[in-house]
């Protein structure tokens, strides 16, 4: 019996229909724990080198961690994994909601899906009742429109997943959705669906969660709560969750703006938390366990349209608004909307649509290639895009396989400022200032992506600190502690403290915003599944995941290593035009130094490939496979 | 304690079903929560609370007077209780489940809800 699990992995064939459901072996949780662990750990064995991501052989796979669905903050956490169509690499990405929970009410910590269905089809799973159920009358439906259809018909109790048109038509950047506003939103997991025929994925589990000491596991819970109302970012953060970032990151001069030309952007006063609570909110939104509910649940009014959106988030501010250059709330938060019901992620979409913009600008592509005239800061030309790529029309097409994709079709020297590495677009924040967070976009798993190392702290004010108590205290004097040197140890430390979070199956923002303390998990993982694992050990999980997400890209990826970890030239090359860091760029050659000392310091060699020394060392260099058959 | 709420402050969180399940099964099952949240998305984006405002109306339909109040909470005495499911059916909130030796529960004013919620949308009536 492994107490706090509930207990099995389910295995779905589309191509059959047939499903079965085993334990969990000993040696993945003992090893890999959950989430995002069993996520790498069974794409790692099960995927074959030159898999293509959009083929039947693909999996898609999902998983809570133990601490999924108990009594404790921030307990609603999912991963989903697939070798990604947009990076042909590792691909994973995280949602809140509730339907892991439900995941594990049902019975399962882990579903596999495998192979590809005939025709469009919902994956139902009813407690131990599984069913795969065609129903074309879901096509073309948006990912918010999908859900309401399905909790209309089977019932609010169902936790529902769906996928837009543009994980339909295999968009490179379409994102999972659920909750109406909730997203996984990266690295392309919902064209994977999308190749797969899957339209959706309900749970209803009504079953209940085995608990080592329920007493003592309910106490230490109700006290882990009390602890996170006592702290002062309660009150102060969560009116504003993510979007309290906004006027910060353009005070420190690291907001993505007009496609990365620039990092401070002059209408952010309009586009931040404030203006949020102040124009659209409505609901106080949050996950399964959240104390503090950060999603804001609004009704955002333009001359384009009207719509209900979650959101927006910092990262959709940061790359719909900055990078876009749409100067008000409003519009931000439609532009989300739009991508919200195609089933796009926010993050890339937003920087797709600037390097369209930014192309056009420079005569790189034409009007008669585009359909029209199109400028960086108009609402309208912004949804022209996002509809043309989630529909894959014209200049849509290439538009939808990523920034990497497109600057190849398009020439003309755009490559440069395709703001991207290995494929998956950059994420919300500038760093021509910020040699230890450039180093984290550089060395991300999954591509250009902030949720792993979030450096940024060190590079402003050379702290820790929690992002409420660094917003309060502003900045420290001279902008922009910009040394290279003594970064790569933050970066290497984050990289394994915060995607333990994704393996635990919970949320890092209570710990990352207001400061709770990393101890209380340990306790409670404790009396949940009556295994004592300190968090350093913990750590040390993560550190053998992040090897063998590594070691993915280098299988799957032919020539995979040091050349898949450097910035576009315009981060090397270009200086920030405007703004508090205006003129900064960091050269290549420093961020040649920092990846040494980084490769050195991971146990990898010169190419950045993990040494067999490493390997072993994480018990990685043994050719075993993780068995699932039952 | 006997309940009142703020529901336009509720998150949605389901903190309170997961605790009313701890607290009087000891099981880690918000299915037999005895009350309810119930989302009502897209459109117009707000959570509401289905809870026992101890109303008294399980205890009338009852055939053998088996729900009892005690000083203002309903509770359900099992030695008279033939489990006929009457009361269940009767609750204008829907917040009666069945439990595990299948007898009628009902919210029995344990107050941890109220005491636990991160909004303050569940609280302690006042008097």
């Amino acid at each position: 019996m492994q107490y706090g699990y509930a207990g099995k992995i389910l295995k779905i064939n589309l191509n059959s229909g047939d499903y079965s459901a085993g334990s969990i072996p000993k040696e993945l949780s003992d090893q890999y724990l959950g989430g995002r662990g069993f996520v790498a750990r069974i794409l790692y064995d099960r995927l074959k080198p030159g898999t293509d991501p959009l083929s039947e052989d693909n999996l898609v796979v999902v998983a809570t961690g133990p601490l999924s669905g108990h009594l404790l903050p921030g307990s609603g956490k999912t991963h989903f994994g697939a070798l990604s169509p947009a990076t042909g690499g590792y691909g994973d990405s995280n949602l809140g909601g509730h339907f892991g929970p439900n995941l594990k009410y049902a019975g399962y910590d882990c579903l596999i899906i495998e192979g590809a269905a005939e025709k469009l089809s919902t994956v139902i799973i009813d407690d131990d009742k599984i069913r795969v159920v065609e129903d074309e009358s879901l096509r073309g439906k948006g990912a918010i429109e999908a859900e309401k259809a399905l909790k209309t018909r089977l019932g609010d109790d169902f936790q529902i997943i769906t996928t837009g048109p543009a994980g339909e038509n295999e968009v490179a950047f379409a994102c999972i959705s659920h909750d109406f506003g909730r997203q996984a939103g990266r690295t392309g997991i919902a064209a994977v669906l999308g190749s797969k025929n899957v339209k959706a994925v309900a749970v209803r589990g009504t079953g209940a969660l085995p608990v080592y000491d329920s007493a003592g596991a309910q106490k230490k819970g109700e006290e882990m709560y009390r602890v996170c109302y006592s702290k002062p970012g309660f009150k102060t953060w969560t009116p504003y969750g993510t979007a309290s970032l906004t006027d910060w990151a353009n005070e420190v001069g690291a907001f993505p703006t007009r496609n990365f030309q620039s990092s401070y952007f002059e209408f952010h006063h309009a586009i931040n938390g404030q203006a949020i609570r102040d124009h659209l909110l409505v609901t106080e939104k949050g996950c399964f366990g959240c104390p503090t509910p950060c999603g804001k649940y609004g009704l955002a009014e333009t001359t384009v349209g009207k719509a209900y959106v979650e959101g927006p988030e910092y990262e959709s501010i940061a790359t719909l608004g900055g990078s876009c250059c749409l100067e008000s709330i409003e519009e931000v938060a439609y532009a989300n909307y739009v991508c919200d019901q195609l089933g796009l992620d926010t993050i890339s979409a937003g920087v797709v649509v600037s390097f369209a913009f930014e192309c056009y600008e420079k005569k790189v592509i034409t009007k008669e290639e585009v359909g029209r005239d199109i400028s960086f800061g108009s609402l309208e030309d912004v949804i022209y895009l996002l509809e043309k790529i989630a529909a894959r029309e014209g200049i849509g097409e290439p538009l939808s396989k990523g920034v990497k994709h497109a600057a190849a079709v398009f020439g003309g020297g755009s490559e440069k400022y395709a703001i991207q590495v290995k494929g998956l677009e950059w994420s919300g924040y500038e760093c021509r200032n910020a040699p230890g967070m450039m180093l984290s976009y550089m060395t991300a798993d999954v591509g250009a992506h902030h949720n792993r190392s979030w450096a940024l702290g060190y590079d402003i004010s050379e702290s820790d600190a929690d992002v409420s108590a660094l917003i309060s205290a502003g900045t420290s004097g001279e902008l922009g502690v910009a040394t290279p040197e003594g970064k790569v140890d933050h970066v290497i430390s984050m990289q394994h403290s915060r995607p333990l979070f994704d393996a635990l199956g919970i949320c890092r923002l209570q710990t990352q915003e207001i400061g709770f303390e990393t101890e209380h998990y340990e306790e409670v993982f404790e009396l949940i599944t009556g295994r004592r694992v300190s968090w350093e050990a913990m750590i040390g999980i993560s550190e053998r995941i992040w090897h063998l997400t590594r070691l993915f890209n280098v299988k799957h990826i032919e020539g995979f290593g040091r050349e898949y970890d450097y910035p576009p030239r315009r981060l090397t090359e270009d200086p920030v035009t405007t703004g508090p860091n205006k003129g900064r760029f960091i050269k290549r050659e420093i961020l040649d130094r920092m990846l040494d000392e980084y490769y050195e310091k991971r146990g990898w060699d010169k190419n950045g490939v993990p040494t067999e020394e490493t390997l072993e060392r994480w018990n990685l260099n043994n050719g075993q496979v993780v068995d699932l058959r039952w | 304690m006997k309940l009142a709420t703020q529901e336009e402050l509720c998150s949605g969180c389901s903190v309170c079903r997961v605790v009313c399940t701890l607290e009087n099964f000891k099981a880690v099952q918000p299915a037999r929560a005895l009350l309810k949240i119930r989302g009502e998305f897209p459109d117009p984006g707000v959570y509401k609370i289905q809870y026992c405002t101890q109303c008294g109306v399980c205890a009338g339909a009852c055939p053998e007077e088996a729900i009892v109040d005690h000083n203002g909470i309903y509770l359900v005495d099992k030695n008279r209780c033939t489990q006929c499911m009457i009361c269940l059916e009767s609750c204008p909130f829907e917040v009666m489940i069945t439990d595990d030796a299948g007898y009628p529960a009902k919210c029995t004013g344990c107050g941890k809800c109220a005491e636990l919620c991160p909004r303050e949308a569940i609280l302690e009536a006042e008097a």
